[in-house]
């Protein structure tokens, strides 16, 4: 590679696509997109009509991914007729990639082994930044534009600068991945990241498994961020190995940021000196230390969503609640992100320590995090959750409040009746 | 496109505004008419009831923060509105306007921006007028070829165009 002036991750990823050799922050280039993935709510039945307008067939069915997440299982005639169409449109346009009812699609899509390093991926959500955790270009589009790349297999993009949030130290107890995103939330704001590729690094990062690592991607969107990158390690190639993926698909070398590649912006954090964190209504940039927070009185304790209900996230809870219950007034709903979670969950015991403790076991699936599914607020009721936003009504009723935290805080406060240090729990 | 000097009269909003006030989650199986009747309501409940067609929204930082959702650009523009004008937008809902057709202006000066003053819109110019006071408010030009995208009604329509070259082009071969 002389000669080659020295690139950022996020510029090889694009320029790979683009069939560059080599990009520049701000040239707006036509990326090839390896994979398209979609859920059930902007997928099929918003880009059929489209494409039948168009009168025109899927660039390349086997790079399409659809799996139903948001309005499962069906509630009511209108769920259902959605799944319904999700269902019959993915065997008319012979897409055989379909995970159905398997779990919320940023933890299915790794999980299934359709991501790996290198790759350029385009999601039908928002929160799609959840595949940098895999070193790969990940974000989310709209449903229209969704529509262009199902019939072109390309999109256009600018290419972004890139904006380093640097981690050293080690994390203390009861300190984990959401403590971290929502303090970087804190100082850079909900538009810290311009739409440009957020790149996390350091020795933090380094000792983080991939499902932490995949809530910090997750929540570059809630950073602003058209993407949120991790270079791939040997803790990535473990992950996608036992996921199925073959060793000659996993190249590590070929996906780092080269020394001496033009960082825009760089963002230093000390993990060692890092609280339990707190995000108060409405914003997840409201983020403070969980001691400020510890008087508010919970209704409800929420642990689910593509952020915050993966099997790590599960156990954390697990390790408050063994032996301890629900607080009287309080309820605990607890959805696991994927089936897959759930298989895992049951069979180490982690379920039964939940459900023992006295939690409610929902379907996985979007659910109550987007005001979708079961477990969704009264007027007045405050809740906090484990999930990515606490926008204003997101939950449900539009005066419902709703505070963010680590599972690790969800559950000390689903015991406690009220926001809670969760290292007062952990021995 | 005619667009050049529509008029309209301005709703003004704060900072991350979000994608769930804009189209909020327990509306969103439901037709866009009616989803569209709840459209910030969580924040300005009078919007969706007395917004006339070709009125501007105009709001802070961030506008449009959050979700991929195009149900909360579909809403402003089933609700009328002739422009989307802010000093910065979240990326996806900026894309979701231009894809379809609703002009977003990024406009560094919105918040001197009255709420409730008329603007004329000059997009070819990038440029807002309030009618009244005359002052003007200089927008970021937007490329030709997405300014041509927005007047042909968005990404859809310029693809059908695309399409059909593409097809007469191949029955020709």
């Amino acid at each position: 590679m002389t000669g080659m002036p020295p690139m950022t991750l996020a510029e090889k990823l694009v320029a790979r696509a683009a069939g560059l050799p080599s990009v520049r922050p701000g040239e707006v280039v036509t990326a090839k997109v390896d994979l398209a993935m979609m859920h059930d709510s902007g997928g099929p039945r918003r880009v059929a009509p489209m494409l039948e307008r168009l009168q025109a067939k899927l660039w390349n069915p086997d790079r399409v991914v659809v799996i139903s997440d948001h309005y499962v299982p069906a509630v009511d005639a209108e769920s259902a007729g959605i799944l319904d169409l999700t269902r019959k449109w993915v065997k008319a346009a012979g897409v055989s990639k379909f995970h159905d009812m398997q779990g919320i699609c940023h933890v299915v899509l790794p999980e299934r082994g359709h991501l790996r390093p290198g790759m350029f991926v385009v999601g039908g959500d928002s929160h799609s930044p959840t595949g940098g955790a895999f070193g790969a270009y990940m974000f989310g589009v709209g449903a229209t534009e969704m529509c262009g790349v199902l019939v072109t297999g390309e999109i256009w993009l600018r290419v972004p600068e890139t904006i380093l949030l640097h981690w050293t130290g080690k994390l203390g107890p009861g300190v984990v991945a959401k403590d971290m995103i929502l303090a970087m939330c804190a100082r850079l704001g909900m538009d810290g990241g311009r739409y440009q590729a957020i790149q996390y690094a350091g020795d933090t990062i380094a000792g983080l498994s991939m499902q932490e690592r995949m809530t910090l991607s997750n929540m570059a969107a809630e950073l602003g961020a058209q993407a949120g990158l991790i270079a791939p390690d040997a803790m990535t190639k473990e992950y996608l190995l036992g996921v199925g993926v073959p060793a000659s698909d996993i190249d590590l070398a070929a996906w780092q940021t080269d020394e001496g590649a033009v960082v825009t912006e760089r963002h230093d954090f000390d993990a060692a000196g890092l609280p339990p964190m707190v995000a108060a209504p409405h914003s997840p940039a409201n983020s403070a230390a969980v001691t400020e927070h510890k008087s508010v009185v919970v209704d409800q304790a929420y642990i689910g969503a593509c952020t915050g209900a993966k099997i790590n996230d599960l156990r954390m809870a697990a390790s408050v609640l063994k032996g301890r219950k629900v607080a009287g007034g309080t309820r605990l709903l607890i959805a696991p992100a994927s089936a897959r979670t759930t298989a895992e969950a049951a069979a180490d015991g982690t379920l039964a320590t939940l459900t023992e403790a006295g939690a409610i076991l929902l379907s996985s699936g979007c659910g109550a995090c987007a005001g979708y599914g079961a477990g969704v607020l009264a007027e007045n009721e405050t809740c906090i959750a484990s999930t990515a936003r606490n926008f204003k009504g997101r939950m449900g009723a539009g005066s419902s409040k709703v505070y963010l935290g680590s599972p690790y805080t969800v559950a000390a406060s689903a015991v406690a009746g009220r926001i809670a240090d969760p290292r007062d729990f952990l021995s | 496109m005619t667009a050049a000097n529509k008029t309209g009269r301005v709703w003004k909003f704060g900072d991350n505004i979000d994608t769930d006030v804009l189209a909020p989650g327990p509306y969103m199986k439901s037709p866009l008419v009616d989803l569209a009747k709840h459209c910030l309501e969580a924040v300005e409940p009078r919007f969706a009831k007395e917004m006339k067609p070709g009125d501007i929204v105009v709001g802070g930082r961030n506008f449009g923060m959050g979700s991929s959702r195009e149900q909360a650009v579909m809403a402003l523009r089933e609700l009328g509105a002739g422009a989307v004008v802010a000093p910065s937008f979240a990326g996806i809902f900026y894309r979701n306007a231009l894809n379809l057709g609703l002009l977003a202006l990024v406009c560094p000066e919105a918040g001197k921006i009255r709420a409730d003053s008329v603007l004329a819109v000059d997009a070819a110019r990038a440029e807002l007028r309030d009618i009244e006071t005359g002052k003007t408010y200089a927008c970021e030009p937007l490329p030709a070829h997405l300014l041509q995208m927005i007047a042909d009604g968005g990404l859809l329509p310029h693809l059908e165009k695309k399409l059909k070259v593409q097809r007469s082009k191949e029955a020709q071969a």
